[in-house]
């Protein structure tokens, strides 16, 4: 298809333990190049496009590359920068995309087998707001199939290796997007959190990633998995420019009616500010049994790191916590139930062929199309939500989801962030969960309060374990809080820990 | 306000043990298929899980509202319905492009009556 290629699949070799880390260059710094002619964008462009055909065979980041549509943005951006004229914020940047999100006659899979040939007509509204900012957009990144894991191991295109580790899962389901930042093979992505998506996998990889309030990013064009947490945001290498990512695309939006008019403040300046004086909730359900005594060492020393910087440290309890996960997979399996039912094989996506009637050709298009972890979250949806089963599930799972989100606005009146660990503990290795379901979905319980409770939070780099795995710490804060979230992370990272 | 949490009240109804008929029901409604060899595995996980998520009933809800509107915690910040007009759409050449089977103005799928 014109605009846009697929790229080679991981090959079926043994890996060495070998990091493919490296530290992308700073929004500001290339911003600075750019306008002063001294890179081209389209070199840039053409750079990233070189390391990404050399890692991409090892790392499986990228699913589909959009080099006509990048050099055409990256061709405007240098002619722009040649006349002297103002350049937009993200002029020339290099940006990658979770391909859950639909780009216009761009391959949008979602990760899955479903969407393998889907071209959609339409532009999702974020990805369209970092282009009218001067964004050049790679390509599209890696994921768990319609975004449901915590791996990346449930692509249907093969899993995303870690760039600090190749033998360890990236995390999920961004777990593409945030292993482009590690590995810069993007400047900066878009990913998407429903429980942690976001926020595990820039643990995992060392990077920052972005959960913005329900409602700040419009999810227009965001192909829908549970739509009352269903969010979109940034992960970059540094708290800064996440934070400047997240003003391009925040604000209402009129396709999307559950976007907020909330004004956008200036993150990145927003995030210039110290912490000195923040209070600072530290929970003790989120360091109790089965918390990685390394994690917990080094979220200990970003916290120490905050009392230093002049933030007042009080222990708090949410003793709903444990609720959280229950409810997550109610709440989110029951949504995903209903938004999947699209695939039908009518409109677009993959038909089954030689059906012979209506009902056949729905089942065996889905059976055919969707992976196992999908459907075995279909079946546990549609469960929840079948007659006699209603109110015992779905009913009862947002009755709990209200008591979670009251919890986290009673602490937010003693405190204005709250902060944890972002994951219980650091990239395993890759096969180590899959066979339990379970086990796997007990690997969300930090992310998926933030998730029901609506409220925004950033995972922000800090520490690693003795062998090198990078440790997250999660920043929490109230609805429309994201401007405290970045000071306090800016902190955490200012710490170097 | 009276106390929500933790009166520890048992739901009965969220201890349903899921069977194989409950499978092959769901997997009807869901237009799923569900191979032979695929049956137990799924009753076994989705047991399971069910167990795990039955820890809710620990909880009394019974004076608690549903949450289904995350707007309303925020602050009721929510947008206002837009205007009902007639606004242009997407080209239906371009949309019919992505169907599997179609005349061009309608999707084509397999007969729904047997005659």
């Amino acid at each position: 298809m014109p605009g846009s290629q697929r790229v080679n699949r991981l090959p079926n070799e043994t890996m060495t333990a070998e990091s493919f880390v490296e530290q992308p260059k700073t929004l500001s710094a290339l911003r600075g190049e750019i306008a002063s002619g001294r890179t081209k964008a389209a070199d840039l462009a053409a750079g990233y496009y070189e390391r990404i055909e050399k890692l991409n065979p090892r790392l499986n980041v990228f699913l589909s590359l959009t080099k006509e549509r990048a050099f055409e943005q990256a061709a405007r951006m240098d002619a722009i920068a040649s006349k002297g004229d103002p350049l937009p914020p993200l002029a020339g940047i290099p940006v990658g995309i979770k391909d859950v999100l639909v780009t216009q006659g761009a391959p949008s899979t979602a990760g899955s087998k479903i969407l393998q040939d889907y071209r959609p007509p339409y532009d999702c509204t974020a990805v369209a707001r970092l282009e009218a900012s001067g964004a050049v957009l790679l390509g599209k990144t890696n994921c768990d199939e319609f975004a449901m894991g915590s791996s990346n191991e449930n692509s249907a295109y093969g899993p995303v290796r870690n760039p600090v580790d190749p033998e360890r899962v990236p995390g999920g389901s961004s777990g593409g997007s945030a292993a482009a930042v590690a590995a810069n093979l993007a400047v900066a992505t878009l990913g998407t959190d429903t429980g942690g998506s976001i926020r595990q996998p820039a643990s995992f990889c060392g990077v920052v990633g972005v959960l913005p309030t329900y409602g700040r990013v419009s999810r227009y064009g965001l192909i829908a998995f549970a739509s009352s947490l269903d969010r979109i945001g940034p992960l970059a290498a540094n708290v800064r420019d996440a934070a400047t990512l997240l003003g391009v695309i925040a604000g209402h939006d009129p396709c999307d009616a559950t976007s907020s008019p909330a004004p956008v403040e200036d993150y990145a300046a927003e995030s210039d500010k110290p912490a000195a004086g923040l209070r600072i909730g530290v929970p003790a359900e989120y360091f109790g049994e089965g918390l990685d005594p390394e994690v917990r060492a080094a979220v200990e020393k970003g916290i120490a790191a905050l009392e230093s910087a002049g933030c007042a440290i009080k222990p708090i309890s949410l003793p709903h916590t444990k609720f959280a996960v229950p409810t997550y997979y109610l709440v989110a399996t029951a949504e995903a139930s209903a938004n999947l039912a699209r695939f039908d094989g009518v409109r677009y996506g993959y038909r089954s062929p030689n059906s012979a009637t209506l009902s056949d050709m729905y089942s065996h298009s889905r059976d055919e199309g969707f992976g196992a972890e999908v459907k075995r979250r279909i079946f546990l949806g549609t469960y929840a939500l079948s007659a006699g089963y209603y109110d015992a599930y779905y009913l009862k799972a947002q009755q709990v989801r209200r008591l979670l989100a009251e919890e986290f606005l009673r602490a937010f009146a003693d405190v204005d962030a709250i902060v944890t660990p972002t994951s219980p503990f650091p990239a395993f290795k890759l096969g180590e969960k899959t066979g339990d379901p379970l086990a796997m979905y007990l690997a969300d319980i930090y992310t998926v309060t933030a998730s029901l409770a609506g409220i925004c939070g950033v995972s922000v780099p800090c520490g690693a374990t003795q062998t090198g795995l990078p440790v997250g710490m999660q920043v929490l804060a109230r609805h429309f809080g994201e401007s405290t979230a970045f000071r306090v992370a800016r902190a955490v990272e200012a710490a170097g820990i | 306000m009276k106390p929500l949490y933790l009166s520890f009240e048992t739901n009965t109804k969220m201890t349903a043990k899921v069977t194989v008929e409950d499978v092959q029901r769901v997997a009807e409604l869901a237009h799923l298929e569900l191979a032979p060899e695929e049956t137990a595995p799924m009753v076994r996980d989705l047991n399971a899980i069910l167990d795990y998520v039955a820890e809710l009933n620990q909880l009394d809800t019974s004076n608690v509202v549903p949450l289904a509107q995350m707007s309303e915690l925020s602050g009721g910040a929510i947008a206002s319905l837009r205007a009902d007009q007639v606004r242009p759409s997407l080209n239906r050449a371009v949309v019919m492009q992505q169907a599997p089977e179609t005349d061009q103005a309608f999707f084509k799928v397999p007969k729904v009556i047997e005659r």
